[in-house]
């Protein structure tokens, strides 16, 4: 069994308001350290009986077809192997 | 004019689209389900407003998928007039026969109000009826409503005056004020390449008779069947 972790994020470049009223709301904290911050997306896939090779390639597949909207947002698959 | 109103799980402005059309235009029109492999025999199909699937993931991504947008985009790729209205907009945008995404609205707030819009294209099949020098007055209701594409798409769109609506002011003039949602340069609809698919995210169908505070929403209807009367 295998997880693939999805992350998907508006690409570089475009305005990401939830991620300015995180980092506003985080310098009300004090926590004023942070310089940018970006909201996403994690998905989490689950796959049984195939190999890492194929769970990445499938996972790469469900991104550019449904998961991730290749106009706004980029994604970063996390492969991750489950302990027997 | 034979117009097909296609209704998704979610979807919420199906019946205002069916009710201007009938009693407004007084056209035929139809329902289309989306598990439909066909749309029957129609002239013009529109994706109506609502949350198709609950808006889960992004709105409209899990509709694109629906087993009617085969023959939707088949329709469309043969020249058939097809309409997203709010969430239909945000439907053909990921179906991809429009270009771009329509995204959160800037101040992440859901937006329901009227609108001036102005028409930036007279010569089209949505726009024909719409009369020179006159602002529209057509409400928004949405919360990811903020159009976005790159420089080269807008150049494009510009270009091939794709670009149908603009929210504007009430006197016509471009504003960030008058801008409900951040939308890439004031752009309220557009349409393809080929002329015979159109987005918008202002609601035509909630503004079709008097007593809904403005019929400019007619316009744009008729001006569908005006251009079917002429073919």
């Amino acid at each position: 069994m295998a997880t693939a972790r999805i992350f998907v994020t508006l690409k570089k470049g475009i305005l990401d308001p939830q991620g300015k009223a995180v980092e506003h709301a985080l310098q009300g904290l004090g926590i004023d350290a942070v310089k940018g911050v970006r909201v996403g997306k994690l998905i989490s896939l689950t796959f049984e009986d195939v190999s890492e090779t194929e769970a990445r390639r499938l996972s790469d597949e469900a991104c550019e077809k449904l998961l991730a909207n290749p106009v706004i947002e980029d994604y970063e698959v996390e492969l991750l192997q489950a302990v027997e | 004019m034979k117009f097909g109103v296609v209704v998704f799980p979610g979807s919420n402005c199906d019946h205002d689209c069916f009710y201007a059309l009938k009693t407004a235009c007084h056209q035929d029109v139809r329902f289309i389900w989306h598990k439909d492999h066909n749309l029957g025999d129609v002239d013009a199909v529109i994706l109506p407003g609502g949350f198709s699937y609950g808006d889960y993931l992004r709105t409209g991504a899990v509709a694109r998928f629906s087993p009617v947008m085969d023959a939707v985009v088949d329709f469309a790729n043969h020249g058939g007039i097809v309409v997203g209205i709010c969430n239909g907009f945000q439907i053909l945008c990921e179906t991809g026969l429009l270009p771009g995404a329509l995204m959160r609205n800037k101040d992440l707030r859901f937006v329901c109000k009227f609108c001036h819009l102005r028409v930036e294209n007279f010569d089209t099949v949505f726009s024909n009826q719409c009369l020179q020098g006159k602002v529209l007055n057509i409400p928004v209701a949405h919360a990811e409503g903020l159009y976005y594409a790159t420089d080269d798409v807008l150049a494009e769109l510009n270009k091939q005056n794709g670009v149908l609506f603009r929210y504007c002011d009430k006197d016509g003039t471009l504003s960030d004020d008058s801008n409900p949602n951040g939308s890439l340069q004031n752009i309220a609809g557009i349409m393809n390449r080929e002329g015979n698919v159109m987005g918008m995210m202002p609601h035509p169908d909630r503004c079709f008779e008097k007593l809904l505070t403005s019929s400019d929403g007619v316009s744009i209807f008729n001006s569908m069947v005006q251009n079917g009367g002429i073919n």
